[in-house]
C-alpha cells in the first residue's frame, strides 16, 4: 500500500480525472503511473474497477468509478483505493485486474445459436410482452464490471451471471437453448472457482446499473427446472 | 496512375447488390477451412465480421487492446439504429432512408454503397432481434420507433438509451458461440502495431501484448481493420480514452489511401466541459431532440446574468427565450441534422448569448415536453388536465421512462436536476465519417486489406445521420464484407499457410522494436499528455467547427513543430516489457501527431463548404454552408508519401443518378 | 450425481430445503412448548405423545437429526470455500454499508446455535434418551412438565437461553426470506414473503424466551 498526497483537486472532476492528475505527477517525475483499467468513462464499458473505501466505484450509487465525482469526497480525506479482488480476478498490476473469467462463463453459453443470414424471419413476427422485454432490457444492461464479484463477501458471481441468462431467458428466441445454456453457465461459474452465493443482496446495492436480485431468483428457478427435468 | 477503382457494379441502383452478389466469388465451405482472417477491433463492425465470418468457416483471429471485445466503444452508442422497416407505416423505403443519407452526408458520399447500407438495414434489425437484443417495444408487443435529425419519418429502433451496448452484446455473445466453437481465437489486450505485406498482398500483422510488452506475428490471408474512428485527434472527444487512429495510420502508411480525413462530425449535444482538467465529453443523445427544446436568452445582458448564477433559465418567460433553430429551420426545428446544430449553437454563443460559466454551452429544455405528455396522460386516465402539480408529475414520469439512464448521467456529471432545470450542453467531437478509401467490396487500396466500419470512409459522406452509425457497423460487418472478402480470398484456396517467419516479418517487427525503444529511452522532460492535449487545441481551435485558410496553414505548421518537439521531449516512464499504458498512449498520440497534418491539409485543400467541413470563406448571407459541386463533387484519397505534408491527392469523382444535386435545405 | 452436489446452486438449494425443514420443525416445537403456559395436562400430553409414537421416534427424529447435521455441515463447508476464493483480503470493506449485519455473519449466529444446541440436547434430549433407551424406565405420561420447569430454575441458564434465542432470531431473519430467494422465489409478493418471515423470526424466538423466563419467574 503506497500513500500519495495530491493537491488542485476541483469538486467539478471525476475520480479518474483525479488519478489523472496523480498519475501527469508522477509521470512528470519519471515514475510509474499508477495502472488503472478505464475506456469509455461513461459509465458503459464496465472497464473502470475500483474499490474506493471499502466498497466496489466508490460510496455513490448506482454509478461507475468513472462517474464518480470528487463532489462525494471532502478536502484532506485520504482515500483507500484497491483492486476488485477475487481469486478469480487475478491482479495484473496495480488496480488492474483480469476478468477473463467473465468471457469464458459467456462462452459457455451467453448466445442465441443462430447463423448470420440476410433471411431471419421478420423482427415483429413474435411480438413480446412489452413488460417481459423491459425486463430482458433490464438484465441486460449488465456492464460485466465485476463489482458484484468484488462487493461480494464470498466473491459469487451470481449476479452477473443471473442477469446474462435471465436477458435471454426472458425473451422467446432465447427458450430453445434455456435449459442448456443456465446448465453449462453455471458450470462454468463454479469451474472458475467464485463463492456461493448467500443472498446478502451487496451486489445489487453496488452495482452501478442496478441489476436486481430478482434475476438471481430467476435463474435458481430455471436452474432446477433444467436440472431436474432433463 | 490511379489505383482508385471503386468497382461499382453496373445496372440500376437498386439491383446492383443483388447482381453483384450473384457474381462474385466465393470459396468453397472446405476451403474457408484452410484460410485464415485477422480482425482488428471488436466493436460494431469488427465483432459482427468475425462471428459471421466465423459461421462461414474461416479461421478467425481477433483482436482488440481492450480487456474483453464487449468493451469496444461502440458499446457508448445511446440513440438508435436505423432501419428501413417502414413499421410505422409513414412512407418510409429502402430509397428513402438511401436519400435522406446521401442528402444529411451532403452529397459527398458514394450512391451505391449507401443504397446497400439502406437495403440490408432491414435485415439488421432481423438478426439482432433474433440474436436476443431487447429492443424497446410498446404495449402491443411489437418494436417502437423514435425520430431521429434530419428526417421525417421514425425508423430508428432503439433500447432505451443504450442501443449501441445492446447490439454489441448481441455481435459478442454471437462471437462468444464462435469462440466456444473454437472458430475465433481471441486476442484481448493486443494492440495492432503494424501492418505486414508480402508480395504487395497484407498477409499479417505485428501487435504488441499489452501485459507484458511481447511484440507477436499474427499472419492470415487477409486483415480487417475495424478499429473506429479517430476523433481523440481533437484529445477531448466524445470517444473512449482508448481510442485511436493508429491500426488505421499504419495501413495508409503501407499504402492503404486515406479519405476524406477533415470531415468530422460535431455532435451537437454533449455536457459541456467544466475545466481544463477534463478528459473526455459526455455524449447526451440525439433522441433528446425529439423532446427537448434548443433556446438561448434572446438578450444579452439575461445571458450574461444567467452566466454569472444571478438569473435562473426557468425565470426566463417564453419571450424572453430564442429558440433558435426552430426560428432558423421551422420545417426541421429542433432535428435537423448534426452539422447544422452544431454550427447554429456555435454561432450563438460566439455572438455572445452562452449560458454557462465558459459561455459555451446553451438550453435543452424538457419543460413543454413535460407539460405535453402529462396533459396527455392526465387525459387517458381521466384525470385533471389542469392540475398543474399532477400534470408535471405524469409528465416527468414519461420524460423518466424514455430517457431515464441519459437524465440520471446528467444529474451525476452536472449535478443539477434536468427533470427541474434544462440542461446545458455544447457541440463535441463525435464521429470521424472520414477514413480509410475502400471499394465497393471494402477493401482498401491495400490487396487483402479491408477497412470497416467507422475506420472506412464511404457512407456518410461529409456528415452523418443519427443512427446510421451502428447501423453501417453492422451492415458491414454482417451482411457485406463476409460475402465480399470471399472474391478477394478464392484466389488463396492453395496459398496454405502464411509462415511468420519471412522477412517482411522480420523487418516490421524490426521497425516496430525499434520505436518502442526510441520512445522508452528517449527520457525527455514532457508526458505524452502534454502533447496530446496541445494538439488537440490547435485542431479544436484551427480545424474544428469552422475553418479558415489562414488558421489551416498555421495548424499544419503548429502540427509539425508539435511533433518534431514530441519525439524530443516525450517522457515514457517504465520499461517496454510490461503493462505500461503511458507508451500504449505515446504510440497512439505519435500516430495522431502525423494524422492531424494530413488532417488540416485536407481541410485546407477543400475549398468549399460541405456538411461537418465549413469553411468560413464558403458560406451564404444567412450563415449557411455552400457547396462546391462543380469543383469538388470527388472523394479526397490520400497516398502516403514519405510524410503527412507530401500525401499526394487522388480523387475519385463522385456520380449521382439516382439523386439530383441540390441545395441542402432544412427550412 | 456427484455434478449434482458439486454445483453452487444445488447445494444454495440444499440449505434452503434443509432450512424449511428446520423452520416448520421449530414451529411445532413451539406450539408444543407454548402450551406449558397454559395448561401441564396438555403439555404432558403432547410430550408424551412426541416421545412414544413410532413415527415420530424412529422416522421423524433421525430425519431431524440428519436435517440439523447436513444444514450445519453444508454451511461450514459453504463458508469455508466462500472465505477461500477472496486469498488477498481488501485492507478496507464496508460490508455494512451495503449489507445487513445478519446477512454477513451466519457462520457466527449459526456457531452460537450449534452450542446452544448442544447445551439443549445435554439439558433434554440426552436425559429423554437415557430414560427410555438406556435405562428403560417406566412409561410415565406425567413426568415431562416437571422436567422441563426444574430446567428453568437456573437464572444462568435461561440468561443463556434467551441470548441464544436472540442469535436464532437474527440467523432466522437473514435465513428465512433467504431460503425464498434461494429457490426461486423472488416476485411482485416478495413483500408479503419479508412480512411473514420477520414476524416469524421475531416470534418464535421471542415466544421461546418469554417460555423460559414464564417459567423462571413461576417456579
Amino acid at each position: 500500500m503506497v500513500s500519495y498526497d495530491i493537491d488542485n483537486i476541483s469538486p467539478d472532476m471525476s475520480f479518474l480525472e483525479m488519478m489523472d492528475v496523480l498519475n501527469e505527477e508522477l509521470t512528470s517525475q519519471g515514475l510509474d503511473p499508477v495502472a488503472f483499467d478505464h475506456d469509455c468513462r461513461e459509465g458503459i464499458c464496465g472497464s473502470c474497477s475500483m474499490f474506493i473505501n471499502g466498497e466496489a466505484h466508490g460510496p455513490d450509487r448506482l454509478v461507475t468509478t468513472c462517474q464518480l465525482h470528487m463532489r462525494k469526497f471532502q478536502d484532506g480525506d485520504t482515500i483507500f483505493i484497491e483492486p476488485f479482488r477475487s481469486n478469480t480476478f487475478p491482479v495484473i498490476k496495480d488496480l488492474v485486474v483480469d476478468r477473463s473469467s467473465f468471457d469464458r462463463i459467456q462462452h459457455a453459453g451467453g448466445f442465441i445459436s443462430i447463423n448470420t443470414s440476410g433471411n431471419t424471419q421478420d423482427a415483429n413476427s413474435i411480438p413480446i410482452d412489452k413488460n417481459k422485454a423491459d425486463k430482458a432490457f433490464d438484465a441486460a444492461t449488465c456492464i460485466g464490471c465485476g463489482a458484484c464479484v468484488a462487493t461480494c463477501k464470498n466473491s459469487s458471481a451470481m449476479l452477473f451471471v443471473s442477469a446474462k441468462v435471465s436477458q435471454f431467458s426472458l425473451l422467446p428466441q432465447g427458450q430453445v437453448e434455456a435449459n442448456e445454456r443456465v446448465l453449462n453457465m453455471v458450470k462454468q461459474m463454479d469451474d472458475e472457482g467464485f463463492g456461493n452465493c448467500t443472498n446478502t443482496g451487496a451486489c445489487e446495492v453496488e452495482c452501478p446499473k442496478g441489476i436486481s436480485l430478482e434475476n438471481i431468483a430467476r435463474m435458481n428457478r430455471d436452474y432446477l427446472k433444467a436440472k431436474f427435468s432433463s | 496512375m490511379s489505383k482508385l477503382n471503386s468497382k461499382i457494379p453496373k445496372g440500376p441502383i437498386s439491383e446492383k447488390w443483388t447482381n453483384h452478389k450473384n457474381n462474385i466469388r466465393l470459396v468453397s465451405p472446405a476451403n474457408k477451412r484452410q484460410i485464415d482472417v485477422i480482425v482488428v477491433g471488436t466493436g460494431l463492425a469488427g465483432g459482427s465480421a468475425s462471428a459471421t465470418l466465423a459461421e462461414l468457416g474461416y479461421n478467425v483471429k481477433s483482436f482488440c487492446f481492450q480487456d474483453s471485445p464487449r468493451r469496444a466503444h461502440s458499446i457508448a452508442a445511446q440513440g438508435g439504429i436505423n432501419a428501413a422497416k417502414n413499421y410505422q407505416g409513414d412512407g418510409d423505403s429502402v430509397y428513402r432512408l438511401f436519400y435522406d443519407t446521401v442528402k444529411g452526408g451532403d452529397y459527398r458520399s458514394r450512391e451505391a454503397n449507401v443504397y446497400r447500407l439502406a437495403e440490408v438495414s432491414a435485415n439488421i434489425i432481423d438478426q439482432c432481434v433474433a440474436q436476443g437484443v431487447p429492443f424497446a417495444r410498446d404495449y402491443g408487443g411489437l418494436l417502437d420507433n423514435r425520430s431521429f435529425g434530419g428526417v421525417l419519418v421514425s425508423r430508428t429502433f432503439y433500447a432505451k438509451g443504450q442501443t449501441g451496448q445492446q447490439l454489441l452484446l448481441g455481435a459478442y455473445s454471437a462471437m462468444n458461440r464462435q469462440i466456444a466453437r473454437g472458430k475465433i481465437q481471441m486476442y484481448n489486450r493486443h494492440e495492432m502495431m503494424d501492418l505486414v505485406l508480402v508480395d504487395g498482398k497484407a498477409r499479417g500483422i505485428i501487435t504488441r501484448n499489452l501485459i507484458d510488452g511481447k511484440i507477436e506475428r499474427h499472419s492470415a490471408h487477409a486483415v480487417v481493420i475495424a478499429s473506429g474512428g479517430y476523433g481523440n485527434l481533437f484529445y477531448l472527444s466524445t470517444n473512449a480514452m482508448g481510442s485511436n487512429v493508429s491500426a488505421s495510420w499504419k495501413i495508409h502508411k503501407k499504402g492503404a489511401y486515406f479519405a476524406n480525413p477533415c470531415f468530422t462530425q460535431i455532435h451537437p449535444t454533449c455536457i459541456p466541459v467544466s475545466g481544463d482538467h477534463q478528459s473526455k465529453l459526455t455524449l447526451m443523445s440525439e433522441s433528446l431532440r425529439n423532446d427537448g427544446r434548443i433556446w438561448v436568452p434572446k438578450s444579452k445582458s439575461d445571458a450574461a446574468a444567467i452566466r454569472e448564477g444571478k438569473l435562473k433559465p426557468t425565470d426566463l418567460s417564453e419571450d424572453e427565450r430564442d429558440y433558435y433553430l426552430e426560428r432558423r429551420y421551422p420545417a426541421f426545428g429542433n432535428l435537423v441534422p448534426r452539422d447544422v446544430a452544431s454550427r447554429a449553437a456555435k454561432e450563438r454563443c460566439d455572438a455572445g448569448f452562452g449560458v454557462n460559466k465558459t459561455g459555451e454551452a446553451v438550453f435543452l429544455d424538457f419543460a413543454s415536453a413535460i407539460i405535453r405528455y402529462g396533459k396527455e396522460k392526465a387525459h387517458v386516465k381521466g384525470l385533471n388536465e389542469n392540475d398543474e402539480k399532477l400534470v408535471q408529475e405524469l409528465g416527468k414520469e414519461i420524460i423518466k421512462s424514455k430517457y431515464g439512464n441519459l437524465f440520471q448521467m446528467y444529474e451525476k456529471i452536472v449535478d443539477q436536476n434536468p427533470y427541474d432545470t434544462p440542461m446545458m450542453i455544447y457541440p463535441a467531437v463525435h464521429y470521424t465519417m472520414g477514413g480509410i478509401w475502400v471499394d465497393y467490396n471494402l477493401m482498401t487500396t491495400i490487396p487483402g486489406c479491408f477497412a470497416i466500419g467507422e475506420a472506412n470512409f464511404s457512407d456518410h459522406g461529409a456528415n452523418r445521420l443519427g443512427a446510421s452509425a451502428l447501423m453501417q457497423g453492422l451492415a458491414d460487418g454482417y451482411f457485406v464484407l463476409p460475402y465480399t472478402i470471399g472474391d478477394y480470398l478464392a484466389d488463396d484456396i492453395r496459398t496454405g499457410p502464411i509462415s511468420i517467419h519471412s522477412k517482411e516479418f522480420d523487418e516490421a517487427e524490426k521497425l516496430v522494436k525499434d520505436k518502442i525503444d526510441y520512445l522508452i529511452n528517449n527520457k525527455g522532460s514532457k508526458t505524452v499528455d502534454y502533447f496530446h492535449k496541445k494538439l488537440g487545441k490547435i485542431i479544436w481551435n484551427k480545424c474544428g467547427m469552422s475553418r479558415n485558410e489562414k488558421g489551416l496553414k498555421e495548424a499544419i505548421n503548429e502540427i509539425k513543430s508539435l511533433r518534431e518537439d514530441f519525439y524530443k521531449k516525450v517522457l515514457v516512464p517504465g520499461n517496454a516489457n510490461s503493462f505500461n499504458e503511458s507508451l500504449a498512449k505515446a504510440i497512439r498520440v505519435s500516430d495522431f501527431l502525423e494524422l492531424g497534418e494530413l488532417f488540416a491539409k485536407d481541410a485546407l485543400e477543400r475549398s468549399e463548404s460541405c456538411g461537418g467541413h465549413f469553411r468560413e470563406e464558403y458560406q451564404s448571407k444567412e450563415g449557411e454552408a455552400m457547396r462546391d459541386d462543380k469543383n469538388f463533387t470527388f472523394v479526397s484519397a490520400w497516398e502516403y508519401n514519405g510524410q503527412p505534408s507530401n500525401a499526394i491527392l487522388h480523387k475519385e469523382d463522385l456520380k449521382y443518378e439516382n439523386i439530383e444535386l441540390k441545395t441542402r435545405s432544412y427550412k | 450425481m456427484t455434478s449434482v452436489i458439486q454445483s453452487s446452486i444445488i447445494k444454495k438449494f440444499a440449505m434452503a430445503l434443509s432450512g424449511f425443514f428446520l423452520i416448520v420443525f421449530l414451529f411445532q416445537h413451539f406450539i408444543i412448548n407454548i402450551t406449558s403456559v397454559f395448561s401441564e395436562e396438555i403439555f404432558n400430553q403432547f410430550s408424551h405423545f412426541m416421545g412414544t409414537n413410532f413415527i415420530v421416534q424412529f422416522i421423524a427424529q433421525p430425519i431431524l437429526i440428519f436435517g440439523v447435521i447436513f444444514h450445519f455441515v453444508m454451511g461450514f463447508v459453504l463458508d469455508f470455500k466462500n472465505r477461500a476464493s477472496r486469498n488477498i483480503k481488501y485492507v478496507k470493506y464496508k460490508g455494512s454499508s451495503n449489507a445487513s449485519w445478519m446477512s454477513r455473519n451466519m457462520i457466527i449466529s449459526g456457531l452460537v446455535i450449534l452450542s446452544f444446541l448442544g447445551l439443549h440436547f445435554y439439558d433434554f434430549w440426552i436425559p429423554e434418551m437415557k430414560y427410555k433407551y438406556v435405562e428403560f424406565l417406566p412409561d410415565d405420561s406425567n413426568r415431562y412438565y416437571s422436567e422441563l420447569t426444574h430446567k428453568f430454575e437456573d437464572l444462568n441458564k435461561v440468561i443463556i437461553y434467551v441470548v441464544s434465542f436472540f442469535f436464532l432470531s437474527l440467523h432466522l431473519l437473514h435465513g428465512f426470506s433467504s431460503s425464498f430467494q434461494s429457490m426461486g422465489i423472488n416476485n411482485k409478493y416478495n413483500f408479503i414473503i419479508k412480512i411473514v418471515t420477520t414476524i416469524y423470526s421475531i416470534g418464535i424466538p421471542f415466544g421461546f424466551s418469554f417460555i423460559a423466563i414464564f417459567h423462571y419467574l413461576n417456579h
